[in-house]
């Protein structure tokens, strides 16, 4: 009984085929399996994130949103499958990660400027290298707070943008954003919003967004990826394909409020939709 | 409106003036029933002293009376104490804390002798240094580096898994985790430690200094002055220790906040 419901992992690994993603793919996840507690939480899970494009993630409370972006970054072990980034594994890829609780992803022992910098210190670059990237961020972010301060004496949208920073020095390939902007005020979220609007018009760097915040989600993305409740799969990829830079008169525009109503409809049918499947009873 | 607002401040600025002298209360209230309680002879004087006759008693034993010596021992074998504990502690709690699975395996030791109170241990540490120095300096280390230890432990079992997590992310390795992670988290329990670890090694100094034969110390002091009857100097050698305990811990506080300077925010 148990096996049925709980296939032996191994097994699923073994009849899933590796298959490429189409052209433009950056992120091919392929069968990822993760359970927790005896529960599925993705079961054979396949998605293509596309390179140069921002992807938001967007679902039901508990789908596991940020556990997806966790288990592309390594932070959350898998269980089952495959993720490669151009065909590279993780360890030979630069990844950006940006933290929803900015107050404990910094070093609260460095000043503002070193957390900036203490990636590009793990890369063993030379003083110099390392100050001239920090300038050239500080002045692509217009940085208008003084960085030798301790993050803890710096207001929270100055601290989420110094992380932001950090995540950005080493020049990463995937820039991944847990929720980034609800800890933050309102004008902070719009200032943050547009900076990593400017960041990705400069540098085109692939971004994995997950939100809580359906006009945020679709106002930043490209891709906007829909996720249906536990067991998780892709309930739809919404394309939103709007020129940046996007304004404010952006949220106005019919084709921003199409994206946004044909979301929102595919989210409701989601959780509208019953559970298929029941918790396993034990043996 | 200008000479109200004047004078709400001037109202402000005086309350808090008088905020400034709150802790000085307690002790001039104490100082006042100590003397009134010499003073309408409910305690017996030879049993209790006046707290003027005490203070004089203890200003000049510590302005180069015997007093000074005593003390100055005392703080030399704490300070010694504390230093073993603190450079064994540290670093073993700290790669303990690292390890879960090796903390696991001795934390019952840890938290076992941890509540033993360690005057227990004044018998054995006889038998192992004899009647000596050492003995006190060594029995007072071992109480104390339980409590670094355990400490440095713990902040390192409870760092925060984010900014670990951060690291990793960053492409940390697991020494690189360590040193710019994980001893960073654990100081501020470290310094919890340290500062419970220089009170602790002080009251064993001072015990041991009144039951290993002595010649010197504040311990030695008091119980000698209490052979005799001499309540002045046993009281002022009293407060020379509490003082000295007082002193301690607001120069590790002092130091605490200088170094995990973001405690608390």
């Amino acid at each position: 009984m148990n096996s049925v419901v709980n296939p032996p992992l191994q097994q699923i690994a073994a009849e899933t085929a590796f298959m490429p993603g189409p052209p433009g793919t950056h992120i091919t996840i392929r069968g990822l399996t993760k359970y927790f507690a005896g529960w599925p939480l993705y079961e054979n899970f396949n998605l293509d994130i596309p390179k140069h494009k921002i992807v938001s993630v967007f679902g039901p409370n508990g789908c596991g949103k940020s556990t997806l972006i966790n288990m592309i970054a390594g932070l959350i072990p898998i269980d089952a499958g495959e993720i490669l980034f151009d065909g590279k594994s993780l360890a030979d890829t630069k990844i950006g990660y940006v933290f929803q609780n900015y107050r404990e992803a910094m070093f609260p022992w460095l000043r503002t400027i070193d957390n900036i910098a203490y990636p590009l210190k793990l890369e063993g670059k030379s003083k110099t290298e390392i100050r001239r990237r920090v300038d050239e961020l500080v002045s692509s972010f217009d940085v208008k707070f003084d960085l030798q301060r301790y993050p803890y004496e710096l207001s929270g949208g100055q601290q989420q943008t110094a992380s932001i920073m950090r995540a950005l020095a080493p020049g990463p390939e995937v820039l991944f954003l847990d929720e980034p902007f609800s800890a933050l005020d309102f004008e902070m979220t719009l200032f943050i919003r547009e900076k990593l609007q400017e960041v990705f018009m400069q540098t085109g760097t692939t971004m994995v967004l997950v939100s809580h915040d359906l006009e945020e989600a679709v106002y930043l993305a490209d891709d906007i990826l829909l996720l249906s409740k536990r067991p998780t799969h892709v309930a739809d990829i919404v394309r939103y394909d709007d020129a940046r830079p996007r304004t404010v008169a952006t949220l106005s525009q019919a084709s921003f409020i199409a994206a946004k109503k044909h979301s929102l409809e595919i989210f409701q049918r989601e959780v509208r939709r019953e559970v298929t499947t029941q918790p396993p009873r034990p043996a | 409106m200008t000479t109200s607002s004047a004078a709400v401040l001037a109202k402000q600025r005086r309350a808090g003036a008088y905020a400034k002298l709150l802790p000085l209360l307690g002790p001039i209230a104490l100082f006042v029933i100590w003397d009134l309680v010499v003073r309408a002879g409910w305690i017996k004087a030879i049993l209790l002293p006046t707290p003027t006759a005490t203070l004089i008693t203890l200003a000049n034993g510590l302005a180069g009376g015997a007093l000074l010596t005593d003390f100055l021992v005392t703080l030399a074998r704490t300070l010694e104490a504390f230093v073993i504990a603190a450079v064994i502690g540290v670093p073993l709690g700290v790669l303990l804390g690292s390890n879960e699975r090796a903390y696991r395996s001795v934390e019952f030791l840890i938290d076992f002798f941890r509540s033993t109170p360690s005057s227990a241990l004044i018998p054995l540490f006889l038998l192992i240094f004899g009647v000596s120095d050492i003995n006190k300096v060594a029995i007072a280390a071992f109480g104390a580096l339980l409590i670094v230890l355990f400490n440095s432990a713990y902040g390192v079992l409870n760092a925060r898994k984010q900014r670990v997590m951060a690291a990793r992310v960053m492409g940390a390795s697991r020494w690189q985790v360590f040193k710019d992670v994980l001893l960073w988290e654990s100081l501020q329990a470290t310094f919890v430690g340290l500062r419970s670890a220089v009170s602790m090694a002080l009251v064993i100094v001072i015990v041991a200094e009144m039951f290993i034969g002595s010649e010197n110390g504040l311990g030695h002091k008091i119980i000698d002055a209490q052979q005799v009857l001499n309540v002045r100097e046993m009281y002022a050698a009293i407060l020379a220790a509490g003082a000295l305990g007082y002193a301690l811990n607001v120069v590790f506080i002092l130091i605490e906040k200088r170094i995990v300077h973001w405690s608390g925010r």
